[in-house]
């Protein structure tokens, strides 16, 4: 078959494009840290997880260290069931806890780790017993307005009958 | 003419309902040719030559201005509630998934869209499409199927090189010209851009329109009234059909993918 100098240059449209989706890829969607497939798992329960979403991440001292993988019902304990996911690079002792915060006031919610002082670490499978819940915004108004009322709440409604 | 009597009504629909059963026949044609036209590969190769090369430059440049622009105005919004850092995430979500796609579609309707359907049409006009029937080679074959193929290739690869140039401009303005915190910027698009479900599905999305656009094209033209003013309305035909069509599909696509 007879060459054309298109040749070329469809070649070089062909692999722009190509580099194009490449770069999408790698620089914005991050595609090699998506799954670190040598990683190990472990999995807690809460009584509640608030807003916290698979994927979310989970930092020690800031640094992320590894990602929820799946969020479950467990309906013996009427407790939400997380699956992480955690980077081998990290080693955890087996007695820490895990809370779930807040980045910022509006920001997205994570797992936060404490490492306990065990002197066994964490390995594939294990459950960490120690959990604190998502601080639930109305649940903290309700406590807030209860301890109210019992504080300076008795004279109110006397005044009210005078 | 007048559209009141019955009889007129009927010739109507028959004549609509005809156009759009010969338009469907002609697309099940286009595609079953995709074997034939992968074996004439000098020919495809010219189409995505122009269809595609030539109009590499008006691409990038937009999706440049695009991003520049994108990140200015997500700037401007996300700075009011001390979330700069989102930027990346926020222009780089807005292309892949919706401006992309669409942006290109639209002026690969104006650059690309319209010269296939001037030109099919022309050679109409001048009896180019008879003549080949008369020596037995099929016009849809030989003229219709290598430029639709062309169109369908080379137009998710633009859209992609649009987002990849989109993404550099808004990283140009945010980071180089704002200051945004350049691990921040690229950090929360890492985390927010799946390849798979915004990176994947744009390119879905661009390909349909791509499909759409140049079948739009190759149909008008191969319709269009062999006069000078014939060609001429099926030029405007095809921009205003092909952007509508684009916009309509771009609503169905998104609420297929996007919502949960």
């Amino acid at each position: 078959m007879e060459r054309s100098k298109n040749d070329v240059w469809v070649g070089l449209f062909v692999i722009l494009g190509l580099a194009a989706l490449v770069f999408l890829a790698l620089q914005s969607a991050n595609l090699l840290n998506l799954h670190w497939q040598s990683g190990y798992e472990i999995s807690a329960k809460f009584d509640n997880i608030g807003g916290l979403k698979p994927k979310a991440a989970v930092r020690s001292a800031g640094v992320v260290v590894g990602r929820v993988r799946s969020i479950t019902f467990d309906d013996s304990t009427f407790q939400a069931k997380v699956a992480l996911e955690m980077d081998k690079r990290y080693l955890f002792p087996k007695d820490s806890s895990l809370k779930i915060l807040t980045s910022g006031l509006l920001g997205d919610q994570y797992i936060g780790i404490e490492a306990g002082a065990d002197e066994k670490n964490l390995v594939n499978g294990d459950s960490v017993t120690s959990t604190q819940s998502a601080v639930v915004l109305e649940n903290l108004i309700g406590q807030f307005l209860y301890g109210k009322a019992q504080e300076g709440g008795s004279p109110a409604p006397a005044a009210g009958k005078k | 003419m007048s559209w009141w009597r019955p009889s007129d009504i009927g010739f109507t629909v028959r004549s609509e309902l005809a156009a759009l059963g010969s338009g469907a026949r002609l697309l099940g044609r286009l595609l079953a040719l995709l074997g034939a036209t992968l074996r004439r590969p000098a020919l495809l190769r010219d189409q995505v030559h122009f269809l595609g090369n030539h109009s590499l430059v008006i691409i990038a440049l937009s999706g440049l201005f695009v991003g520049f622009v994108l990140a200015l105005q997500g700037y401007n919004v996300l700075q009011l509630y001390g979330s700069e850092s989102s930027l990346g995430l926020m222009v780089t979500l807005s292309l892949v998934r919706e401006l992309g796609p669409v942006v290109t579609a639209l002026l690969f309707a104006g650059r690309a869209g319209t010269s296939l359907t001037a030109e099919i049409g022309l050679m109409r006009a001048g009896e180019q499409l008879a003549a080949m029937e008369m020596m037995a080679v099929d016009p849809v074959q030989r003229i219709l199927a290598p430029r639709f193929w062309g169109g369908v290739i080379a137009m998710p690869v633009l859209a992609l090189v649009f987002n990849a140039v989109g993404v550099l401009g808004g990283w140009l303005v945010g980071v180089v010209m704002i200051g945004v915190d350049a691990g921040a910027f690229w950090g929360q698009m890492q985390s927010g851009v799946d390849v798979f479900k915004d990176v994947g599905n744009g390119v879905v999305k661009s390909l349909v329109f791509g499909l759409a656009v140049t079948f739009t094209a190759v149909l008008q033209g191969y319709v269009a009234r062999p006069t000078p003013e014939g060609v001429s309305r099926a030029t405007t035909r095809t921009v205003v059909i092909a952007s509508l069509a684009v916009l309509a599909l771009d609503f169905m696509l998104t609420a297929l993918m996007f919502s949960l």
